[in-house]
Order: C-alpha cells, then sequence, then structure tokens
C-alpha cells in the first residue's frame, strides 16, 4: 500500500514528487505516457513568470508569487538551466499604457522588481521591437527554463529518494474503499491512502473516476508556436503585449534557454484532449499577431511547429482542493499559465494543506534533494572536456553537429534514473534533434545508440510512445 | 598550436576533391576534418548510378564514385581524421575540432577549405499542419536508413517534393517492396533531373501531382494518413481540393541549404539566395585565406560539377598560398533578369588568371531564352538557350581577356523569348 500516489508525471506532480520525497513516504507516480513531461509541461512558453500579471486575490497570484521566488534555487540544486532574461511588456497607445499601471500596482503589492521605458529606450535594447510600442514595462527577474530537464530531474530526485515511477500506465478507474484507493491501470492495480490527482488536461477526466461532481471542468486550451533557428538571434528579453482578458498573455516572443526564439501561442478552445496538432487559424493568428508588438519576424527561420494544450477550467483559477466527499483524494486541476512557475508553490500549499493533514510527516533522513548536472559537453573548457574524452572517448564522437552534441552525452541520458526510453526522450534530455536540422542527420545514429544501450533491435526503438515504431522492418 | 598550409573542413566529394588538387599544385601539409567515420560524406548512402558521367565519362554509384577520390587522396597521401568534428572557425582561421582520440584540439591553417556540404530542410520549415507522429522522414533520412542501416521506414509511402533525393527515394522505396502512391510538387514543374522523373517515376506508374503540397498529417502515434491540396498560382493551398492518402511514411524531398554555422559565426559574407558563403572567382570568401567549395557553397544537382568546382577552389587557394597578394579592385557578377544567383559573385580585372566560369540557375522554367551578359552599357556576349529549368544549373564563361576589360559590373539574364 502506497502513502500517495500522484497522477501525471508534468512539472506539478515532479515538483510535488521531489518535495515529498523529503519525508518518509510511500509513494508512487504514474502516467501514460512513454516519458516523463510529454504533454504540457513539453509545450508551452517555458517562462518563469514573477506573477504581477494574476488578479489579485487569486490562488494564482498566491502561488506564482510563491513559486517564483523559489525557482533559482531549485534550477541549481537539480542541475538545470536557469537564464534570467528579463520580460519586456510592450504597450501600443495611451489606453495599453493605462493598463500596464495596473500590473505595476500588482508588482508593487508583491514585491517584483520592475521599470518603465519609453518605447525609444526598449528599442535600443530590442532592435526588433515594433515601432508602434509606446511604453515597455520590464521585468528584469523573469527568468526561462527548459520545463521538461526540471521535471525530469525533479522525478530524479524523487526515485533517487525511494519513489516509484510508472509510466505507460493510463489511470482507467479508481475504487475507493475504507483503507484508501484501489488506482486501475490496464496493467496494474495500485492500493493507495492517498491520490494527488496533477493529470494536466485530463484532471477532471479522473476527477470524474470517484466523484460526480469534481467541481470544475476543463476545455483545452491549445497555444501553437514556432521555434526560430539559434541563428536567428531574434530576441533578447521576453517580448509580451499587454494581455488580455479573452486571449491571455497574447502573442509573446520568447528566447529559449539555448538561444532559439519561440513565437507563439494562440489560443483556442479545442474538444479533444490529445488534439495537439497544429491548425493553419492557430498558426495564422501567431503570424499576425506577433506583428502587434514586433516588426521583421523571421518565421522564414522557422525550423518546427509545435501546439500544446493548457487545462483550462471554468474557475479561472487554480483549483488546488480535495475533492468534496472523497478525503484523501485531492485536485491539483485547472493549473494552466503560469502554472510552470508556480509548481513550486502548488507542492508546498499541496502538502501543507492536505497532506499533513493525513500523514504526520517525519523528515526522510537518506533524503537527498539535489541532482548532479548532467555533462554538457559544449559549455566545458577545452581542459575538462578533454579530460572527460580521455576517460571516455564517446564524449569526442558528436553525434549531432547542430547543437554538438557527443555520443557519451546521449548514453549518460538513456542510462540515468529516469533515463530516455525514445528518440524524443533523448532530444529532451541532451537535444539532438532540437536544432536546425531537426534530427535529419542525427536520428538514425540517435536510434542506434538507443538500441545499443537498451539492448533492443533497431525496429523496436520508438519516436515518442510505445506505438510510435520509426522503423517498418529490417531489409533482408 | 599545431599549423598546417591547408585545413580541408568536410571529406565529401568536394573535400577529396579540393585535397587531391591541393596536392597536385605543391601544397603538401594538409589535412581533412571529417565528421563521419569514413571518407565519401553523402555519396556514401546513394547507392544508385548516375555518378561520374562528367568526370569519370561512366555511370558509377556514389560510393564507387566516392572511392575513386578516396583512392586518389590515399595515393597523393592526404592525411584525413575521421570522427572528427569541426566545432568552431574564427576569421583568424583557427579551427577547433573534436574526436575521440585526440579530444578538443586547436589548429591553425594558412588557407581554409569550407567543403561542408548542406542539410535538409525539415517539416517545420515549411509547416505542414497536424499532428508530429513517427513516419515523417526527410528523403536523406529514410536513404541513409536504407542504404547504410538496412531498414525500410514503412510500407505505404506518400512523397513531398520532387527533388532529385526523393526521386530515387521512390524508386528505392517500391524496389524493396513498399508502395509509393505518389510525388506532390507545390511549383507547376518539377524540381528533379529529367532522367531522374523518367526513370523513378514514369517507370513506376508511380503519379506525379504538380501544383499540389502536403497540407496536413493525422496519427498520434505513427503517421496515419495525410491530406493533399492543390496550390495556386501563389503556392496557397486552394480549398476543396483536398485529397486523402492512407499511408504510414511521408517523405520530405523539400531542399537543401549549405550548411552555414561555422561560415556564419567566422563572420564570412553570406548570399541570402544560395545561403552559402559570397566567393571570388578564386572562390575565397569574404574573409582573407578562407574558400569554399561544394554544397556548403550552393546546391550542385550533379556531384562532378562538385568535384569540379571543390578543385577550382583548391587552385584558388593554392594561388593564394603562393603571395597572398592583394588582387586589387573587384568588379560584381550580379544576377538580372530571371536568374536567381550567380557563383562566383565578382572577379578582379587586375589580378586574371584565366577564363572564368560562372554557375547559375533560372528562376523559371523557359522553353527559349537569351543568355545575356552585359556589363554596365555594354553587352559582352548573348547565347541562345533552349528548355532552362530551375533544377539544372547553367553555365557561362567570361574570358581572360573580358575580365581585364571590364569597366564595371555585369549582369547575367535569361530573356525569355515567347515565339
Amino acid at each position: 500500500m502506497y502513502d500517495i500516489i500522484i497522477i501525471g508525471a508534468g512539472i506539478t506532480g515532479t515538483m510535488l514528487a521531489r518535495d515529498l520525497s523529503a519525508y518518509k513516504l510511500k509513494i508512487a507516480m504514474i502516467d501514460k505516457e512513454n516519458d516523463i513531461a510529454n504533454e504540457t509541461t513539453m509545450a508551452n512558453s517555458a517562462i518563469v513568470h514573477t506573477g504581477y500579471d494574476p488578479a489579485e486575490g487569486t490562488l494564482k497570484a498566491k502561488l506564482n508569487v510563491a513559486g517564483a521566488k523559489k525557482y533559482e534555487k531549485i534550477c541549481h540544486d537539480l542541475g538545470c538551466k536557469y537564464k534570467v532574461v528579463g520580460a519586456y511588456i510592450a504597450a501600443c497607445g495611451e489606453e495599453e499604457e493605462e493598463h500596464l499601471k495596473t500590473l505595476e500596482q500588482n508588482a508593487i503589492a508583491r514585491g517584483i522588481p520592475y521599470e518603465f521605458l519609453s518605447g525609444k529606450e526598449a528599442r535600443r535594447e530590442e532592435e526588433h521591437l515594433g515601432d508602434d510600442v509606446t511604453m515597455v514595462l520590464s521585468f528584469p527577474t523573469t527568468a526561462v527554463i527548459y520545463p521538461w530537464e526540471v521535471a525530469i530531474a525533479c522525478a530524479e530526485v524523487a526515485v533517487n529518494n525511494g519513489m516509484d515511477l510508472f509510466l505507460n500506465e493510463e489511470c482507467t478507474a479508481i475504487d475507493k474503499d475504507d483503507e484508501g484507493f484501489t488506482v486501475h491501470t490496464g496493467n496494474h492495480d495500485f492500493r493507495t491512502k492517498m491520490i494527488i490527482n496533477a493529470a494536466g488536461v485530463h484532471t477532471e477526466k479522473v476527477a470524474r473516476m470517484v466523484s460526480d461532481d469534481p467541481g470544475f471542468h476543463i476545455t483545452p486550451r491549445r497555444g501553437e508556436y514556432y521555434v526560430l533557428d539559434q541563428d536567428a538571434k531574434y530576441v533578447k528579453h521576453i517580448i509580451f503585449p499587454v494581455p488580455s482578458k479573452t486571449k491571455g498573455k497574447g502573442v509573446l516572443a520568447v528566447p529559449t534557454v539555448y538561444g532559439n526564439t519561440l513565437i507563439g501561442p494562440n489560443s483556442d478552445f479545442v474538444d479533444d484532449l490529445d488534439d495537439n496538432s497544429t491548425s493553419e487559424e492557430g498558426l495564422d493568428y501567431v503570424r499576425k499577431n506577433i506583428r502587434k508588438t514586433m516588426k521583421d519576424v523571421p518565421l522564414y527561420r522557422s525550423i518546427r511547429t509545435f501546439a500544446g494544450l493548457r487545462p483550462t477550467s471554468d474557475r479561472h483559477d487554480f483549483v488546488v482542493e480535495e475533492a468534496k466527499d472523497v478525503p484523501g483524494f485531492v485536485n491539483a486541476a485547472s493549473i494552466e499559465s503560469p502554472g510552470l512557475a508556480s509548481a513550486p508553490g502548488v507542492s508546498e500549499y499541496i502538502i501543507e494543506n492536505f497532506v499533513k493533514k493525513h500523514f504526520d510527516l517525519q523528515d526522510n533522513p537518506d533524503a537527498v534533494m539535489e541532482r548532479e548536472a548532467p555533462v554538457i559537453l559544449s559549455e566545458l573548457s577545452e581542459e575538462e572536456r578533454n579530460e572527460l574524452i580521455r576517460k571516455n572517448p564517446l564524449y569526442g564522437k558528436i553525434i549531432c553537429r547542430c547543437e554538438q552534441v557527443s555520443e557519451g552525452e546521449i548514453v549518460d541520458c538513456i542510462r540515468s534514473v529516469c533515463g530516455a526510453r525514445s528518440v524524443k526522450g533523448v532530444k529532451k534530455r541532451v537535444r539532438p534533434g532540437m536544432g536546425r536540422c531537426q534530427g535529419g542527420f542525427c536520428e538514425p545514429l540517435v536510434l542506434n545508440i538507443l538500441a545499443r544501450e537498451l539492448n533492443t533491435a533497431p525496429t523496436d526503438v520508438v519516436l515518442d510512445s510505445l506505438r510510435s515504431l520509426i522503423l517498418e522492418s529490417e531489409n533482408r | 598550436m599545431k599549423n598546417y598550409q591547408a585545413i580541408i573542413i568536410g571529406g565529401g566529394s568536394a573535400g577529396l576533391s579540393a585535397a587531391v588538387t591541393l596536392k597536385k599544385n605543391g601544397i603538401e601539409d594538409i589535412v581533412v576534418l571529417e565528421k563521419d567515420c569514413e571518407p565519401g560524406g553523402i555519396l556514401e548512402q546513394c547507392i544508385h548510378n548516375g555518378f561520374g558521367l562528367q568526370t569519370f565519362k561512366e555511370q558509377l554509384s556514389g560510393p564507387a564514385y566516392a572511392e575513386r577520390y578516396v583512392k586518389m587522396a590515399e595515393e597523393a597521401d592526404v592525411l584525413i581524421k575521421l570522427n572528427t568534428m569541426v566545432t568552431k572557425l574564427t576569421a583568424d582561421r583557427v579551427v577547433e575540432y573534436v574526436n575521440p582520440e585526440e579530444g578538443a584540439v586547436r589548429i591553425s591553417g594558412d588557407v581554409i577549405i569550407l567543403a561542408v556540404g548542406c542539410y535538409e530542410r525539415a517539416r517545420g520549415a515549411i509547416n505542414i499542419l497536424g499532428s508530429r507522429p513517427a513516419g515523417v522522414y526527410t528523403a536523406g533520412q529514410a536513404q541513409r536508413y536504407l542504404n547504410i542501416e538496412g531498414y525500410l521506414v514503412g510500407k505505404r509511402v506518400f512523397i513531398l517534393g520532387s527533388g532529385d533525393i526523393g526521386l530515387i527515394m521512390a524508386r528505392r522505396m517500391t524496389l524493396e517492396g513498399a508502395k509509393v502512391l505518389g510525388v506532390a510538387e507545390i511549383m507547376p514543374y518539377s524540381n528533379g533531373l529529367p532522367r531522374n522523373i523518367k526513370q523513378c517515376l514514369e517507370d513506376f506508374d508511380i503519379p506525379l501531382y504538380l501544383s499540389h503540397t502536403v497540407t496536413r498529417t493525422f496519427g498520434r502515434d505513427r503517421l496515419e494518413k495525410i491530406e493533399l491540396c492543390e496550390v495556386d498560382k501563389d503556392r496557397k493551398p486552394i480549398p476543396g481540393t483536398e485529397q486523402y492518402f492512407d499511408v504510414d511514411t511521408l517523405l520530405l524531398s523539400i531542399g537543401l541549404i549549405p550548411e552555414n554555422h561555422l561560415a556564419d559565426e567566422a563572420g564570412i559574407v553570406m548570399n541570402g539566395v544560395t545561403r552559402g558563403p559570397v566567393v571570388d572567382d578564386s572562390y575565397m570568401t569574404s574573409v582573407p585565406g578562407i574558400f569554399a567549395c561544394g554544397n556548403g557553397l550552393h546546391v550542385h544537382d550533379l556531384v562532378d560539377f562538385v568535384s569540379l568546382q571543390a578543385a577550382r577552389a583548391a587552385e584558388g587557394a593554392a594561388g593564394y598560398l603562393k603571395d597572398k597578394k592583394d588582387r586589387g579592385y573587384i568588379q560584381h557578377v550580379n544576377p538580372g533578369e530571371n536568374v536567381s544567383y550567380t557563383v562566383p559573385a565578382c572577379v578582379h580585372p587586375a589580378d586574371v588568371r584565366g577564363n572564368v566560369e560562372f554557375f547559375f540557375r533560372v528562376r523559371k522554367p523557359m522553353d527559349e531564352a537569351v543568355l545575356e551578359i552585359r556589363s554596365g552599357d555594354t553587352v559582352i556576349r548573348t547565347l541562345k538557350k533552349k528548355k532552362l529549368m530551375p533544377s539544372e544549373m547553367e553555365r557561362a564563361i567570361l574570358t581572360a581577356k573580358e575580365i581585364a576589360a571590364l569597366k564595371d559590373d555585369v549582369t547575367i539574364s535569361v530573356k525569355e523569348v515567347i515565339s
């Protein structure tokens, strides 16, 4: 019998898992995907918002501010990228400038550093900022991260501290009894005293397994993005338009941790919980609306488009609460933007308000909350690189020329705790395929390394899910 | 830091040809840096015939063509470092590379020849809508899986783009037992060599959909279906023309782009059309002592021309090594009407080394046309041309005498003759 089962291995679930692994608890995490961080956490703007945006009095505001404050240390402890780039909220004309004042009030009340720049001053910093931009509210402490890197690192820590991780386990039914719950998946039945439902866009579906009225209704909101080549070097700061009630934070230009640029997202409600396809209307919207704040948008440097779903609900706020009449079943639902930034806050909130209610928490004396950063060869000095290559020549064999990833790094990420099991899993962890050739050259090499390391036939290597086979058959 | 007379980046068809030519010109102290575990570059996966007609006057497979150059390089005692990836190039001709034996190493060269090849445009460059499942490959990727690794990527195949790799793969996959349902080309004409259209599609009854493009993919895990649309004259899909094909594989043959990251970082001036470096008649880039050739300079349609141009770049480099003199003022050679680019892009009238051959592509297919080379108000030459295609590289020559006499920039244009 587990003490707690977390359903969903996104940033909310994994952040909580890491925090819970500091205590003497028997924890399991289940996820229907073939990797950690494979849905909403994989496809978003990757920003640690400082917390100036959510309306006063909301749970969002509270947990965003709390979460953002913790992020830098978390990333440091986990050996994850945390790049402070700063955010510009770009206003065009008096009406929008007025709105910046509201954000300023929030920033003052929440202790968030900010400054105002004139359009001209801002354009000196950001040459592609649109000519219509008259005023900019700058939040210099806003950072970008690699969301899935943080989630994977959190899961690694939790697993090292004793958590059981079960991937490819889709929760199909939950039974409640006097002692707790039985979570059914196609493959297993798991017994547990408590459940945290962090299933992203699927939280309502999971909540309905124990309760007819979960108290919220999720309608996924799709966001589509362009990814631009690193060489485009388009922006230094994150550029936001002035936020609107109906369309959220608007279409942004975001410099990523590794120097690509994201352009997006749109915000369209969709019916299908799994529909992360890109659409003509969506990308059209992105193309048109980025021009509100930006000029000379080099969309011809696009190397990929993608779409992600945010779990938006009818409550217009995070829903983090114990299900009515089902003690021990906690929903972490409606964690849309700024869910990434809020994850540490959500985790703390769940532990303080719900976990502590059910368990008398004892510290786990053996818990290690840090993770050693994986080797990133391209960031090392020549001496450091050479020392590594002398010890292990695989670090000297570059597999991905766009991102300069060595075979040694790929092997590391497959052999590590919560290691990669798919080509996309390798891409998420060490980046081959993220560059301008999008895996054209390196995918066959990565596939061979995966087959060798997992001791499987190349024809069994998958792109992502267990059914996403890359090769059809051996040719004679 | 070890210094070489010449460092050649890339050991494919261009790099090997450049190396052999340098040796012929008495440049002994050279090194070729090759990322793969054997020399030959992309030729190693091109196992079909048709290489070498110009160079060797016979039909060779890609690996056989490469083998000829590998052998010449061996006989000339060319030092080739394999499994060696160049990670950085600077304008002062310092090259950083890494390999398993030596680790990360820095070397300098009196000259550098970029022979880095090109990469395939991928799905993200053209925004096919829909899901992102397994089963979508660039044509070259599928070719590698099949010809190097020995695996077929799928059974029911659609191909977007009628570039040569796509056409070759249509035939190759058919011969290996896959069903190729069609090839779509967004332009109203094919971008492949006519012989490939005939031998790879027509001979196998594979339909070619001109003015069509793949607009959407379906399938969450593996590709299940694609949507094909007709396009208008602006290449926009026409609503109502959707057709659907149940396929597990989509191959993309939608263009090649010179791999220009190293050159970019070194501050070399690039040509926005070819996306390779701008070079003069000696194939020297804007950075003195750095030369460029092969598909990393501009994408060729025949490997023979890659070898030929690389040899000229090597001759240019050898000439530079002799005296390193400033070659005086330049006259640009610009693309005019119906011409998308010219390589080389300039000449030095005060230092003429011989006739100069220019490579260029036309912007659209033309049945009959007149090639005109003009300098200022002077028409240097006109030539009647028949059956011009953007997919076929054209050539034009300026003689040494003509170059020496230039008083103005040169424009190469092609005027369509409508009869």
